[in-house]
């Protein structure tokens, strides 16, 4: 008769893992690079291949050898954290070697140096992101134009993004800025991963259906984003003035072209939904969300920089743990 | 349909014992009756060696408030009093009884005839129950006579009857709702009888519209009983959600189903309920399922109490399958792993169930990555990971703090923790060292 095994029940597990989790919210960025292959070429494809490789590679090496514990390479966390700073990259040659440090610092600063996954207070790809915009500014702002891209062309024609013009202010950018459509199929400038709203919110889909991302965040996001901006736009609509006899861009955009440029989609649907630097309640998952829909347009808006995303989550992810203290779940019968 | 409101999970049913019918077992050679079947404090011996004893005996008086009697399952001599170690590798007063014939009391009426007509006044019924020592069958063991005697300044407004069965693999409570459907009306009109209340409601999940329709058309035929629907939710059947769900109310913290007027009872115990009103008969037969997905067969067998779990299996299935990991006593999520096979079974017991190894296995655990799913899971609206940490550092004050006391332990956390984090194991040890804490400080 051979021994029984026991144990404190439950005797069954829903089968959920970690690893299940991690490789879902890959699959669900799949749409988004073919789209952005589609538009900006074999550099794309480059770019997240070596990001990725060196999360993993960087992962593996601190585990190994300065943490000395069992590798987690395979949960496929760091392939996340890879594919979604290649995202927040523009497809340039130069990108090819500059994601590498970003991949580092995403890794080791963003992660591991606060103990690994689940730990790190901070979305490791957008401190990635931060610190290779802050070190390589002209890298990070040169972006390729899509109509002049070859598809195994590694040298890139730049060219501007939607949110660059307006940033400019420029008379002309209200006549260049691209059609919503495009805007919603992804062919206009900018990182590559974030160009096409159509392919995140496939994604999302998906991961709203797998039940690993709740509708919360991101709805109260792009929500927030949508009316804030929109009021703004209702106050002072943009418009072309003349200011000291030079025709120049006054006022503020409108709400469909805010949630549909820049970072906002990718950001919501994707980073802002992280699950360890994100609120744990569904209330708490809410004011996430609206403070960085609000962070975001400030930013943009008011801000030197003309996109805000990336800063919008870092900060709301610093106050995570406050949310997470004052937004408990309702006790039952209490 | 209705169902409670907050958290629950939905684990595979695995009712695959379903379409087995009730079978009895026969009289094992030996029997061993624990005096500790229940809730509280454990019966007092009164037979001595070599006392001759028939079924339906009372062998163990209820003495201390909390307690209740135990009766002799079989009929024979008795073979010594002594401690004997139960299902879980726990020594507890013990009467040892070698089976002869099996003789049974004069007073209990075996014919198969039911009987509606139920004379007892509410106080002669509480009595009664004491006096066959009914106790709870959902798993509590909670003594009978305890529960329907209601204090003073409290009043009872809706008898609630358990038949969610929400745990996975158990079917007992579905037979007999199949096979018994009228004695468990009878019985329930006696308890509705007992508490003075105008309505029954019987709580059954929606995955047994056979048993819903059953009892439906049964309870047309009786006055004050309501067949209630819910929609299939684990832990639907623990005490705070049925009532929930029944009823809307909420049971508050540290506070009885009685202080917002509900008494709670499984259908098991309606039915045992019948049968010691209306037939004599104490409590002394247990129905279990015996199943597991690597069985050559799935029972559901009328055992007399204190067989022990290997005749039960030597009965049914013959051996364990090789492949054995665990053996169960109750459902997978509230269940105990068995330690001692050869230990009585007792009242209250629902099932032997039968683990692969491989369903048996606990996958490694992982770092937490703050997801929240064990938040979300909690019927009680609590916060899982927390304890979990507060527990591991010690910090018992704060997490009494953080109600660790409310948890049910129904295991929805650690059933759904991405990270197989031992959630359940941890807050169990959490709530012990708070009552230990609290114990000293008194």
């Amino acid at each position: 008769m051979n021994l029984l095994n026991i144990s404190g029940s439950p005797h069954v597990h829903s089968d959920e893992s970690t690893k299940k989790i991690m490789w879902r919210v890959n699959m669900a960025l799949i749409p988004a690079l073919l789209v952005a292959i589609a538009y900006f070429g074999i550099s794309a494809l480059l770019i997240s291949v070596i990001s990725v490789l060196s999360c993993m590679l960087f992962q593996w090496l601190i585990e190994k050898y300065i943490l000395k514990v069992p590798s987690t390479v395979c949960d496929g966390s760091a392939i996340v954290t890879g594919l979604l700073l290649a995202f927040n990259v523009p497809a340039t040659a130069s990108m090819m070697w500059i994601v590498v440090i970003g991949a580092l610092v995403a890794i080791g600063v963003g992660k591991m140096a606060f103990g690994g996954l689940g730990k790190n207070p901070f979305n490791p790809a957008l401190v990635g992101r931060v610190f290779l915009l802050i070190s390589f500014p002209v890298q990070m702002t040169t972006w390729p134009d899509i109509s002049k891209v070859q598809f195994f062309g590694l040298d890139t024609v730049t060219g501007p993004t939607p949110l660059g013009m307006l940033k400019e202010r420029g008379a002309e950018a209200l006549d260049n800025l691209p059609e919503v459509w495009d805007m919603f199929l992804g062919g206009i400038g900018g990182s590559f991963g974030e160009v096409s709203a159509l392919a995140i919110l496939l994604g999302t889909a998906f991961l709203l259906w797998k039940k690993v991302i709740s509708w919360h965040i991101p709805v109260a996001f792009i929500g927030t984003a949508a009316i804030f901006s929109c009021i703004l736009w209702l106050v002072n609509p943009i418009h072309v003035e003349a200011v000291d006899g030079v025709n120049q861009l006054v006022g503020y955009i409108d709400p469909l072209t805010t949630i549909l440029t820049g970072g906002i989609m990718l950001g919501a649907c994707f980073m802002a939904t992280d699950m360890v630097t994100s609120p744990m309640a569904k209330s708490g998952q809410l004011i996430f969300g609206v403070g960085c829909g609000l962070l975001t347009v400030i930013i943009r808006t008011w801000g030197a920089y003309p996109e805000g995303v990336s800063f919008a989550i870092l900060l709301m992810n610093s106050v995570t743990p406050l949310i997470n203290r004052w937004c408990k779940p309702q006790r039952f019968a209490c | 349909m209705k169902t409670f409101k907050m958290g629950g999970v939905h684990p595979e049913e695995n009712k695959i014992s379903n379409d087995a019918a009730i079978e009895v077992m026969p009289v094992p050679a030996q029997m061993v009756v624990l005096m500790n079947q229940h809730l509280g404090a454990p019966a007092t011996p009164i037979v001595q060696k070599g006392d001759k004893v028939k079924v339906g005996q009372l062998i163990g008086e209820a003495q201390a408030f909390m307690c209740a009697n135990v009766h002799s399952p079989v009929s024979g001599t008795v073979l010594k009093v002594e401690p004997c170690k139960d299902a879980f590798g726990l020594a507890k007063p013990a009467v040892y009884i070698n089976v002869e014939g099996d003789e049974w009391m004069e007073t209990i009426d075996r014919t198969p005839d039911i009987k509606r007509e139920c004379t007892l006044e509410p106080k002669q019924i509480v009595d009664k129950l004491k006096e066959m020592g009914i106790v709870g069958l959902g798993g509590a063991t909670f003594p009978a006579h305890i529960k329907y005697n209601v204090p003073e300044g409290k009043k009872a407004e809706y008898l609630i009857i358990n038949a969610a069965e929400c745990e996975p693999y158990l079917t007992s409570d579905y037979r007999v709702m199949m096979e018994h459907a009228e004695e468990v009306c009878i019985g329930v009109s006696i308890l509705r009888k007992a508490l003075g209340v105008p309505n029954a409601y019987i709580g059954i999940e929606s995955n047994k519209p056979q048993a819903i329709a059953k009892m439906q058309d049964m309870a047309k035929q009786f006055e004050g009983i309501v067949v209630e629907p819910l929609k299939v939710k684990y832990p639907q059947g623990a005490e705070k959600q049925l009532i929930n769900a029944v009823t809307g109310r909420k049971v508050p913290s540290g506070k009885l189903p009685i202080d917002v007027g509900c008494v709670v009872s499984n259908l098991g115990t309606a039915f045992a309920v019948y049968e010691a009103i209306q037939k004599n008969k104490p409590l002394i037969e247990n129905i279990l399922t015996v199943t597991g997905k690597k069985l050559p067969s799935q029972h559901n067998c009328l055992v007399r109490i204190g067989t022990t779990y290997n005749d039960i299996i030597k009965h049914t299935i013959g051996v364990l399958p090789a492949t054995t990991g665990k053996v169960i006593s109750g459902g997978t999520m509230m269940g105990k792993a068995v330690v001692n096979l050869d230990a009585p079974t007792v009242k209250g017991n629902s099932s032997v169930l039968v683990m692969d190894e491989n369903e048996a296995r606990r996958n490694p655990e992982t770092a937490c990555i703050r997801c929240g799913k064990c938040m979300h899971a909690c019927p009680m609206g609590l916060e899982p990971y927390m304890f979990s940490v507060l527990v591991k550092n010690n910090r018992i004050e704060e997490a009494k703090e953080h109600n660790i006391l409310d948890c049910i332990e129904c295991g929805c956390c650690f059933f759904s923790c991405p990270a197989n984090k031992p959630l359940t194991d941890e807050i169990r040890l959490g709530k012990n060292k708070v009552r230990a804490m609290m114990a000293a400080k008194k």
